[in-house]
């Protein structure tokens, strides 16, 4: 059987799986639970600065009847006396000494502040450092969290005065609030930091009160911009890791993916992109900690099935796929084909090519149902009447390359081939 | 014997509660309302005689536009509250839902459907507005579900409407003709009140065609007439003893259920239903649960054959009704003018009939049962003799007419529902209602 062992820098967890730096892990009574469960390690909820919280909090995103779709917060960070964090942290390390502590910070914005905290950090035996540059609400007016990690020179000026006094490993978190994550990654990787973790939350407004015209959440009559994360973010999360796993400086330390990751597969995709540990917390804020035990055997399982024995195996697998769209082949082309046997006659297919894609379905009526057939020569493979289909399998799409031999948009401009064919 | 005050207040309130309940909460009934697909040219929709558009009005409820919803539903079919609980809608809409090609339960269409109605209907949501009164005048025979529709639709275009009804009450057979656990007589009172709350539809009571007025004084008084009145007599057994004490007309029983009160309709001890569609059914179950002992359906064909379906087969079943198939009436016994026993025939199929179903014939072999009660639910005749005396063309009673759109062989005279196909579901009735509206609106800008 595969084993979930992790090695990240030197910290070994018995599983990839950490809890995100929030509010799953800002004391002790939650962490020891959270560790009883079996999580793999924590990273602290950020300590540093200090803070006064409001209420309410946390808005979300429901989509066709599934609740928290994504969920947005503006909670701060820990707004507990810095003391009392640092001893529960200290007596967690103690009991469960197998799992791994990361502490996440934010200090006032200098270098003794940041090398006090990290000295007093450091006193209680954890394993790690994260640094909080991400943060999108409440500090960054004060100079700190997103503010730093959207200027790659504070970012890179901050890992300095860090890595000065830091003596476990010093893991940078990134904001997705900027145009590219790589900058920040890379000037955070050059001051020193031997690891990245992303992404953060991204700035949003979950919705508008329809009766009170309020945003959401509603503190008092007014709101605020929040942080986004939960399952709505994941796709743009992974872009983001993507990018940092292929940079030619940043893919030279180890990744932990964070941004929407709810089950096993979300978290194999995660490594598969370039994640050795991954962070979860919107799906424990739903869920609670128990849905631990499925992430592993989910992932254990798949790794036995698809022959990995740690998970070193497949961590970036993918990466090298990612390619650019001028280096796609243009001669590979599939079309779509609807199984009779399983379609259910609902007519989505048709709908959407019809309206939204190349009328390549043709309808022929019937009562109550309607027969659906693709028109094999107008298809153009865009895969939109397969997503839609509720049937899985039902709808296929079938290999008919154009040409046998490989061909890119730069080729294919040299040799003057025409443009425009539709 | 026959009796009435069988149970106790408690059984007749259990035995004649709601049988489809509605949603208790918007999350319950949302849960459903997101499993619809959303299906293009929907199956649902095009299985509805109306064809109200399911999907719009699924979606205007998972997307908390219910006043949205209950007029789209309305706007197909304004009796869209009371179809949502007696249309059979595992033949319509629920049975052609695509979860059924998926072996999943399909989406609770009625229910949704109720869901919205209901909420117009109690909260009289003002859905509708009449244009402005353009002077035109259309009589309606029978407040049935064919000419409340009709009325509603004329009137929403600014005609002034008569609808008159030979019994005290509106709804027809959807107020008089279906079991009480379907739909109580309160709720079809509040959804007439809620279609003629549109305005400029007027209901006179006590007014039989034919009797207390005649089709030809109304085609002078009238810019047009639409004929609604439905079906009415009970077909004849025409077997020995049919007469004697203890034979009843299923409608009937079910009209005194319906207008009596639960504890004075009499029910026998042991009593045999003859037929077996949807009132048959809720003749036998509704007997049963009056307190009768034994209730035995009859029935001359086989379940494949069976016009009603299986869910109201189910229902009879469950309430301990037994059933014989292959069994045709052949003579009711009496003793001191009363009934004692039934003898059956024994019935085998040959080939099919005109109804494309194989008919029964006789085996020769007979079995006789004992009971105190016969309810005949083999269905209605036409008024044969009110048609022919209006001069109107006619199949056996049931008026002629060109189309769907109900244009008999009178000038300025439309005929819809009941009297025109025979006997159909409520929704048949509501559409047929819908179409000879519009027939009639074409009609009154020509003359």
């Amino acid at each position: 059987m595969a084993t979930l062992h992790t090695d990240y820098l030197g910290i070994t967890s018995p599983n990839p799986f950490w809890l995100a730096s929030a509010p799953p892990t800002d004391k002790k009574i939650n962490v020891l639970r959270a560790f009883e469960a079996g999580w793999g390690g924590v990273v602290w909820k950020t300590l540093g600065s200090q803070v006064k919280n409001v209420s309410s909090r946390y808005s979300a995103v429901d989509y066709h009847g599934s609740r928290v779709m994504g969920l947005n917060n503006i909670e701060l960070i820990s707004d507990r006396p810095l003391d009392i964090n640092l001893r529960e942290i200290k007596e967690c390390i103690r009991l469960f000494p197998d799992r791994a502590m990361i502490v996440s910070l934010m200090a006032d914005n200098d270098r003794n502040s940041w090398q006090e905290l990290i000295r007093k950090v450091e006193d209680t035996g954890a394993h790690g450092l994260e640094l909080n540059f991400g943060c999108p609400h409440g500090m960054t007016e004060r100079g700190m969290g997103a503010a730093v990690g959207q200027d790659p020179q504070i970012a890179r000026l901050v890992t300095e005065w860090v890595m000065e006094a830091a003596t476990i490993p010093v893991i940078t978190k990134l904001t997705p609030n900027v145009h590219s994550v790589v900058p920040t990654g890379r000037a955070a990787v050059e001051a020193g930091s031997q690891g990245l973790s992303l992404i953060n939350t991204i700035q949003s407004v979950t919705g508008v009160d329809l009766d009170t015209f309020i945003p959401n959440p509603n503190v008092g009559g007014k709101s605020t911009f929040g942080g986004y994360c939960g399952p709505a973010v994941k796709p743009i999360a992974l872009k983001m890791l993507a990018t940092i796993a292929q940079d030619t400086v940043t893919s030279k330390v180890p990744i932990s993916g964070i941004g929407g990751i709810s089950t096993w597969k979300d978290a194999a995709e995660f490594m598969l992109l370039g994640s050795t540990t991954v962070q979860i917390c919107t799906a424990v804020m739903k869920h609670g900690f128990r849905i631990i035990d499925g992430l592993c055997e989910g992932l254990s399982n798949w790794m036995d099935e698809k022959g990995f024995r740690q998970t070193t195996d497949f961590i970036g697998l993918s990466v090298p796929t990612l390619t650019h769209w001028e280096d796609l082949d243009l001669n590979y082309h599939i079309v779509a084909r609807i199984d009779p046997d399983k379609c259910i006659h609902c007519g989505l297919c048709y709908i959407a090519c019809e309206d939204a894609s190349h009328q390549s379905i043709s309808l022929t009526p019937g009562h109550p149902y309607n027969t659906y057939v693709i028109k094999e020569e107008e298809c153009v493979g865009c895969n939109l009447c397969k997503l839609v289909c509720p049937v899985d399998s039902c709808i296929t799409m079938v290999e008919e390359r154009v040409g046998p031999e490989y061909l890119n948009w730069k080729e294919f401009q040299q040799r003057g081939l025409p443009l425009n064919d539709h | 014997m026959i009796r009435d005050h069988r149970l106790a207040k408690d059984e007749y309130d259990r035995n004649f509660s709601d049988i489809h309940p509605p949603f208790e909460t918007r999350d319950a009934a949302l849960v459903d309302a997101n499993r619809c697909l959303f299906c293009y040219d929907a199956p649902c929709t095009k299985s509805c005689p109306t064809g109200i558009d399911v999907p719009k009005f699924i979606k205007q409820i998972s997307t908390d536009d219910i006043k949205g919803s209950a007029r789209t539903i309305f706007l197909s079919n304004i009796m869209g509250g009371g179809c949502s609980r007696v249309c059979p809608v595992e033949k319509l809409c629920e049975g052609a839902c695509v979860y059924n090609l998926m072996e999943e339960e399909p989406i609770p269409i009625a229910r949704l459907q109720r869901y919205s109605t209901d909420a117009a209907i109690q909260r009289r949501w003002p859905l509708f507005t009449r244009k402005p009164s353009d002077g035109l005048k259309v009589a309606i025979i029978g407040a049935g579900p064919a000419g409340l529709s009709a009325a509603h639709v004329l009137s929403r275009e600014g005609v002034d409407v008569t609808i008159f009804e030979k019994e005290e009450k509106g709804g027809g057979l959807m107020t008089y003709g279906v079991a009480a656990y379907k739909v109580t007589p309160e709720y079809c009172a509040e959804e007439l009140d809620y279609i003629l709350s549109l305005g400029g539809i007027t209901i006179r009571y006590g007014a039989e065609l034919g009797k207390d007025l005649q089709l030809e004084q109304l085609r002078e008084e009238y810019d047009a007439v639409f004929l609604a009145f439905g079906v009415g007599l009970a077909r004849r057994l025409d077997i020995p003893g049919e007469d004697l004490d203890g034979v009843v007309d299923a409608l009937r029983f079910i009209y005194a259920i319906r207008a009596d009160g639960f504890p004075s309709v009499p029910v026998g001890d042991k009593v045999a239903v003859i037929g077996m569609g949807m009132t048959a059914i809720d003749a036998a179950t509704q007997a049963r649960r009056l307190g009768a002992e034994e209730v035995t359906l009859l029935y001359r064909r086989t379940e494949a054959e069976m016009p009603c379906t299986k869910k109201e087969l189910e229902i009879a079943r469950l309430d301990g009704c037994r059933i014989h198939w292959l069994a045709a009436p052949g003579e009711v016994i009496g003793s001191g003018g009363k009934v004692t026993q039934l003898r059956c025939e024994k019935m085998e199929l040959g080939p099919p009939d005109a109804s494309g179903r194989r008919a029964p014939r006789p085996t020769g072999e007979s079995f006789t049962l004992d009971v105190d009660m016969i309810i005949k639910a083999t269905g209605q005749m036409p008024f044969e003799q009110l048609v022919s005396s209006g001069g109107l063309s006619h199949r056996g009673g049931k008026i002629d007419t060109t189309g769907l759109c109900g244009i008999t062989s009178l000038p300025g005279v439309f005929a819809g529902g009941d009297c025109v196909n025979g006997g159909k579901e409520v929704v048949d009735a509501v559409q047929a209602g819908k179409l000879s509206a519009a027939a009639i609106l074409s009609y009154l800008q020509t003359v």
